[in-house]
């Protein structure tokens, strides 16, 4: 009995032994050495046909389950649920005005009538805002077999259920454990990669070891989430001295634009494991890391972006000039300090396709390791890049318009929508300037035009 | 976290809410999909705070007013069913032909109770009578600092001259309806749903 227990026991230890080799194995051959060649064996593009496919019957499922059962499905509509007029404060106030009498409409003068519009914009605002909704996920049409994404769950059949359930087995049985090594492996690699990189002299010969580095860690991060990216107009590639703006969705936008080429990051210095990367990433080329003192000294910050952009022999500064993350359905405000620096911007406009996985990382509801993980048990992440041809500030324009112009072409060529507000407003309340302006332009309609112009 | 709007508003409620307010089954579910994702405290009610957290309103002028208009007497709290209530005074009037039921008393969109709701953002103490003072705090709200207390006051009182009636001074609602007998509040107290 005793003896049999024990020879049950090494067969285990055996049986352990050999899977965990072959797997080893599997996943270097097919994983990793592509990954420090550059090369990709179009699995990942077969795995996300064949996931578009069940999706697609997925859906389908639940829209006859529904047609069954006689019930409406919850379908939800990305371009807001209200009619909104975009006429101006005085357009609409004199359109009100207008049925009230036939006065003189230009006399400036108080109506009752005129609160209608800022009751009517007001209860507007509380059905459908444009900003509360981009800070959170974006919501899908179809479903995408991940219980995060589900609004319709009573018209789930058997069949549905059992796919569901076989998908949780892949993704946290397989797909997680895989891409945590990976992920483990690449952010090893580069740690000590890069370590060794610095121990040369600087030159030529650093400068491209320490690109093949980078490049190969970030490759295997990449494979570690899956992440399909499809880059477009790669001619428009940032080059050195210059600063390179994206939109930011999440931290994973890091990865995916460091996979295709050489950044140097701009960030916060941190402590524990970012820590010990970032000081081991900045020995094998300059990055620009801030104390948190620093951060605050807009000039500090300015000078030392300035400084690098001047350095040829520098890579170009990757910046995200939202300052936060928003959930890949808008370009926000774009803080104009690193558009007052004068050197050429190189745009990139970053679109993931949320059927896969959400890329959104909501920061308030989500740690950095849950969301990783949360990332790692998605399907995939698919992104498109686009690199956009490279602008400089041109005569008489001031920085915050020309943050606006670059956040336009963002916003145009990714199919975002463009707003003027600040991220910052997913933390922080509204500015109280902007209601003093709605006021400025309310009193006009009463008074007219001040007839001193007064400084603001 | 998405909106689980179909599975936590019982089948039940949206009738109930549809025969109150008016509003058709998935306009009601897209409302409650909103009325979850501004509850951030996630107790099925919200706060003065909920309302504040929205950019737009927060800019709006009267944004407090409108925002008061929520709130029941004396409570801090609102749930859903008088979130849908107050929201249900904007819907589009409906087609007088459609209400086949004489003992339905006024729906809520009705003119009257549209030109009610705009009555009760001017009249701060709700003493159904809009008095001289009410009607210059309201407007200083509008007008922020751009306006001389002189200029305001003058304002105030040629209002109040032109509608008040029976000669006390202030604005009762008959005058206030009469005053905005001939503006279409249909059209301009109206949300158009885009389904």
């Amino acid at each position: 009995m005793f003896f049999f227990l024990f020879s049950f026991d090494s067969l285990i230890c055996i049986l352990l032994g050999i899977s965990f080799t072959v797997w080893f194995t599997l996943l270097l051959v097919f994983i990793i050495v592509p990954a420090i060649f550059g090369v990709s064996l179009g699995i990942r593009k077969l795995y996300m046909k064949t996931l578009l496919k069940i999706f697609k019957w997925a859906t389908l499922r639940i829209e006859r389950g529904a047609k069954e059962k006689n019930h409406l499905l919850y379908k939800p509509y990305t371009n807001g649920i209200i009619a909104k007029e975009p006429m101006s404060l005085e357009e609409e106030i004199r359109e009100i005005r207008r049925s009230v009498s036939s006065k003189d409409l230009s006399s400036p003068e108080f109506e009752m009538s005129d609160i209608f519009y800022f009751c009517r914009k007001g209860v507007e605002s509380i059905m459908d805002d444009e900003v509360t909704k981009r800070f959170s996920p974006e919501e899908l049409e179809s479903w995408n077999l991940l219980t995060r994404s589900n609004y319709n769950f009573q018209h789930i059949s058997l069949r549905l259920t059992v796919l569901w359930g076989l998908g949780l087995l892949i993704r946290y049985c397989f797909l997680l454990p895989l891409r945590v090594t990976l992920a483990f492996t690449g952010v090893g690699l580069l740690v000590v990669g890069t370590t060794m990189v610095g121990i040369l002299p600087n030159g030529r010969f650093k400068n491209f070891l320490s690109e093949k580095v980078h490049l190969m860690c970030y490759r295997i991060c990449v494979r570690a989430l899956t992440a399909i990216i499809t880059y477009h107009d790669s001619e428009n590639k940032p080059k050195n001295g210059g600063i390179c703006v994206a939109n930011h969705t999440s931290p994973i936008d890091v990865i995916i634009l460091a996979s295709d080429g050489c950044y140097a990051m701009v960030g916060q210095v941190h402590g524990g494991l970012m820590g010990i990367i970032q000081r081991s990433m900045v020995k094998a080329c300059p990055h620009i890391w801030f104390e948190r003192s620093e951060v605050k000294d807009r000039n500090l910050v300015a000078k030392r972006l300035s400084d690098h952009v001047e350095d040829k022999t520098k890579l170009p500064i990757l910046i995200f000039p939202e300052g936060t993350c928003i959930n890949n359905t808008s370009v926000m405000m774009f803080k104009k300090g690193s558009f007052e620096i004068g050197t050429t911007m190189y745009p990139v406009a970053i679109k993931y396709d949320p059927r896969f996985g959400d890329a959104f990382w909501n920061s308030s509801k989500f740690g950095m390791v849950s969301y990783l993980l949360r990332m790692m048990s998605s399907w995939a992440i698919v992104c498109s890049v686009w690199y956009l041809p490279p602008v400089t500030r041109e005569e008489g324009e001031d920085a915050v318009q020309f943050a606006n112009r670059v956040k336009s072409a963002i916003a145009r060529q990714g199919g975002l929508v463009d707003l003027l507000w600040d991220g910052g407003l997913k933390r922080e309340k509204v500015k109280g300037t902007f209601k003093e302006e709605q006021q400025k332009l309310y009193s006009k309609m009463l008074v007219g035009n001040p007839e001193d112009r007064s400084r603001s | 976290m998405g909106s689980r709007a179909s599975t936590l508003l019982r089948d039940e409620e949206i009738e109930e809410i549809k025969k109150e307010t008016g509003f058709s089954h998935s306009q009601i579910t897209r409302l409650y999909s909103r009325f979850t994702s501004l509850d951030k405290g996630e107790n099925g009610t919200l706060c003065r705070e909920d309302f504040q957290r929205i950019p737009e309103l927060a800019i709006n002028p009267l944004g407090d007013r409108i925002i008061n208009a929520f709130f029941p007497e004396g409570e801090d709290q609102v749930n859903f069913r008088g979130f849908m209530r107050t929201l249900a005074h904007f819907r589009p009037i409906d087609d007088p032909e459609k209400n086949k039921d004489p003992n339905v008393s006024e729906p809520l969109n009705s003119r009257n109770n549209k030109l009610l709701f705009a009555f009760r953002l001017y009249d701060l103490d709700k003493d159904d009578k809009i008095s001289r003072d009410e009607l210059l705090q309201v407007l200083r709200m509008m007008v922020g600092v751009n306006i001389s207390d002189d200029q305001l006051g003058s304002i105030a009182d040629r209002t109040i001259q032109e509608a008040d009636q029976d000669g006390d001074s202030s604005i009762s609602f008959t005058e206030f309806i009469k005053v905005l007998e001939k503006v279409d509040v249909e059209q301009k107290m109206s949300i158009r749903f885009l389904h």
